[in-house]
């Protein structure tokens, strides 16, 4: 998503991200719920299909992509639910997405102390 | 009358939540975190608040995206906490004051906030764990709460000087009400962290230092940044500051400062805390 006034490696979630989005953040929403975090992991493509996931969301929920999740429209607090279906956290997420380990993701963020 | 006895602003990031319930907080990752709000609780039993206003926002629990609303009043007697889906503890249901509710919502409307009003609310760790880091241990949670839930996930977000003049007016309001209640305004979120893109990690502590200064004695400062601004220097969930400068707008023009911590990082986040009370 081409947004010109946003710093560097960041997506801002305006209106555009939030229509493009729409069904993929829908269905992480609907990971609050137990029940449904059991039954879309029993068959994940089609709990994806149910929510009307396209074919880019499809493939980036089933290759754990979260880059290209944010590029279809997702936003992090409903990616964060479907991290959490696979229990992972936001160091776990945050090392994919800068393509570090996750140790040392969490010695980049230690090193932000000063 | 009403009177605002303080403000505090705190983090509300979930892992703290759960750090508490897996009785880690005396750990060396965990400990200077925590010891810093000893102060600050040794404060709140000395003064003894009986409502607390939480402003705070929701990350997908009470709101989705086919609703969004910028300011939104809890008006109900209780609010239920409920599974988020990623391991934190549910909590037992907050008690509520829906009759000083209303007359928030009223006046700050009189005053041209246009607002959502709830009935019914769920509190997610946005509201949950400022409340736990401050009155866990207590059987009872002693205060009745008022939760004001701002946007800060699908921008366009109010900007901070809206919620500046937001928080001057929820002052007023505060003070305005007729029955005998000392009211503490937690403001909380931040201070800089970005969970999200090829940036994630992005802490600023230089910039986390500025706002915890320039909030003291001149929010006005604050007030001037953009949401731009803050997302380029705070990352990407950094504007929430604006649920401080609500709590700031709510204490009126001159304040004490009673505490303050700084601690990096706390999962991908700089912490802040801050306790102000109202100048006499």
């Amino acid at each position: 998503m081409n947004q010109p006034d946003a710093p560097w490696g960041t997506t801002i979630f305006d209106g555009r991200a939030a229509r493009r989005g729409y069904a993929l953040n829908k269905m992480c929403y609907s990971f609050n719920s137990g029940a449904n975090r059991a039954e879309f992991l029993r068959d994940e493509d089609a709990y994806c299909r149910r929510y009307g996931l396209d074919d880019l969301q499809r493939a980036a929920v089933r290759n754990r992509d979260v880059l290209a999740m944010i590029d279809a429209g997702g936003n992090i607090y409903y990616l964060a639910k479907l991290a959490g279906v696979f229990g992972l956290n936001v160091q776990d997420v945050g090392a994919q997405q800068t393509g570090m380990t996750v140790d040392a993701f969490k010695a980049k963020l230690l090193a932000a102390g000063g | 009358m009403a009177r605002i006895v303080g403000g505090i602003g705190t983090s509300h990031i979930p892992a703290i939540g759960l750090a508490m319930a897996r009785n880690q907080c005396a750990e060396p990752y965990w400990k200077p975190f925590f010891d810093a709000y000893a102060p600050v609780r040794a404060w709140l039993d000395e003064v003894r608040p009986t409502v607390a206003v939480v402003v705070y926002n929701d990350h997908g629990l009470n709101f989705f995206l086919d609703k969004m609303p910028a300011f939104a009043v809890g008006a109900a007697p209780e609010y239920r906490n409920a599974d988020e889906g990623w391991g934190l503890p549910t909590l037992a249901p907050f008690a509520g004051d829906a009759e000083l509710s209303w007359h928030l919502i009223e006046s700050l409307a009189a005053a041209d906030f246009d607002l959502t009003t709830c009935q019914e609310m769920l509190v997610d760790h946005g509201f949950v764990v400022p409340m736990q880091l401050l009155w866990s241990g207590k059987r009872d949670c002693p205060v009745r709460t008022i939760p004001i839930h701002v946007n800060t996930v699908q921008h366009p977000l109010p900007s901070p000087a809206r919620c500046l003049r937001f928080g001057e007016t929820l002052g007023r309001a505060i003070e305005a009400w007729s029955r005998d209640e000392r009211i503490v305004v937690l403001g909380t979120g931040g201070l800089s962290h970005q969970l999200d893109g090829r940036r994630a990690g992005f802490i600023n502590r230089p910039f986390d230092l500025f706002c915890l200064e320039k909030i003291v004695d001149e929010p006005e400062v604050l007030a001037r940044l953009t949401i731009p601004e803050l997302v380029e220097n705070a990352g990407t969930q950094g504007p929430e500051l604006i649920q401080w400068l609500i709590m700031r707008g709510a204490l009126g023009p001159v304040v004490r400062q009673i505490q303050r911590n700084y601690h990096v990082p706390i999962s991908n986040t700089g912490s802040g805390l801050l306790l102000l009370e109202k100048a006499a």
